[in-house]
């Protein structure tokens, strides 16, 4: 069995979010991911100056 | 390993891909819907992993040769890096599956063999915590590595295109490089590889100089 289907190519009818982009919703969701990713990055900075450190005071010691 | 450059490159394009995948536009393709948007994370999650296990197979190649304590850690730090990639990968593979193919496992080939090759990686911690001695430790966990990466290959590129396949790229599916990835999502999808990749370099590199440490405050 075969089905087809017929695509334009501009809006074909495909169901996006548009509705979250039109009400500025969307920017919510990407705020908050950034928020995520910079926290997340931010704390392997933060662990890799500890080391740094440790390395460092190691490298003295010797 | 200790130099800062690239761990900012990594942690702005990470970032960048996060805003810019959201925003930007996207081809309008039936049953993907948005969730499209979802290649700029899942896929970078097996790229870096496939990036972290050649580390770890190379340097288990040296440490057969070198017989180098240090060689050894870096392999098997790169797979314990690897594997919380592999398994990130899993995961939002299969929630993308659950709302684009109906269940969370379909019990696809392509998941099916993703899924036996991190376990075959599971099993090389396994093994080296099976051993005692460090010297023979190294050598057998290099020697299992050294054929875990090449299954790893073919169960993740050459078994799942033979097969029928639900997953983009297997089973006579078009994949993702064909027409379904435009411009725009190349714009986004480049950097986000390369960007999770050099994250998850960063966290082996982390790692590895942690247990750096702790290996010389054994030995003193």
């Amino acid at each position: 069995m075969m089905a087809t289907m017929q695509l334009f190519a501009q809006d074909n009818g495909v169901e996006m979010a548009d509705s979250l982009r039109s009400n500025g919703k969307i920017y919510v969701v990407v705020i908050c991911i950034v928020i995520i990713l910079v926290g997340l990055l931010g704390y392997l900075f933060s662990i890799d100056k500890r080391l740094k450190k440790i390395e460092k005071e190691n490298q003295t010691d010797k | 390993m200790n130099k800062t450059w690239w761990k900012i490159l990594g942690s702005v394009l990470v970032i960048y891909t996060a805003i810019a995948g959201l925003l930007l536009g996207v081809p309008h393709l039936a049953i993907l819907n948005e969730t499209i948007r979802n290649l700029y994370f899942h896929v970078p999650m097996w790229f870096a992993m496939i990036v972290l296990f050649s580390i770890s197979v190379f340097y288990s190649v040296k440490s057969l040769s070198s017989k180098s304590e240090i060689d050894d850690i870096k392999a098997v730090e790169s797979v314990n890096a690897g594997i919380v990639f592999g398994v990130l990968g899993l995961v939002t593979g299969a929630i993308w599956a659950k709302y684009t193919w109906g269940q969370f496992w379909s019990f696809d080939p392509k998941q099916n063999f993703a899924a036996i090759s991190i376990l075959l990686y599971f099993a090389y911690l396994i093994l080296r915590n099976a051993i005692d001695e460090e010297q023979k430790r190294a050598k057998i966990s290099a020697i299992y590595n050294v054929f875990a990466f090449p299954m790893m290959v073919v169960l993740l590129f050459v078994l799942p295109r033979l097969k029928d396949s639900l997953h983009p790229g297997n089973g006579g599916n078009p994949g993702f490089n064909s027409y379904d990835l435009d411009s725009r999502m190349r714009m986004v999808f480049y950097p986000a590889c390369l960007g999770w990749i050099l994250i998850g370099y960063w966290v082996y590199t982390i790692r590895f100089r942690i247990r750096n440490i702790e290996n010389k405050q054994q030995h003193n």
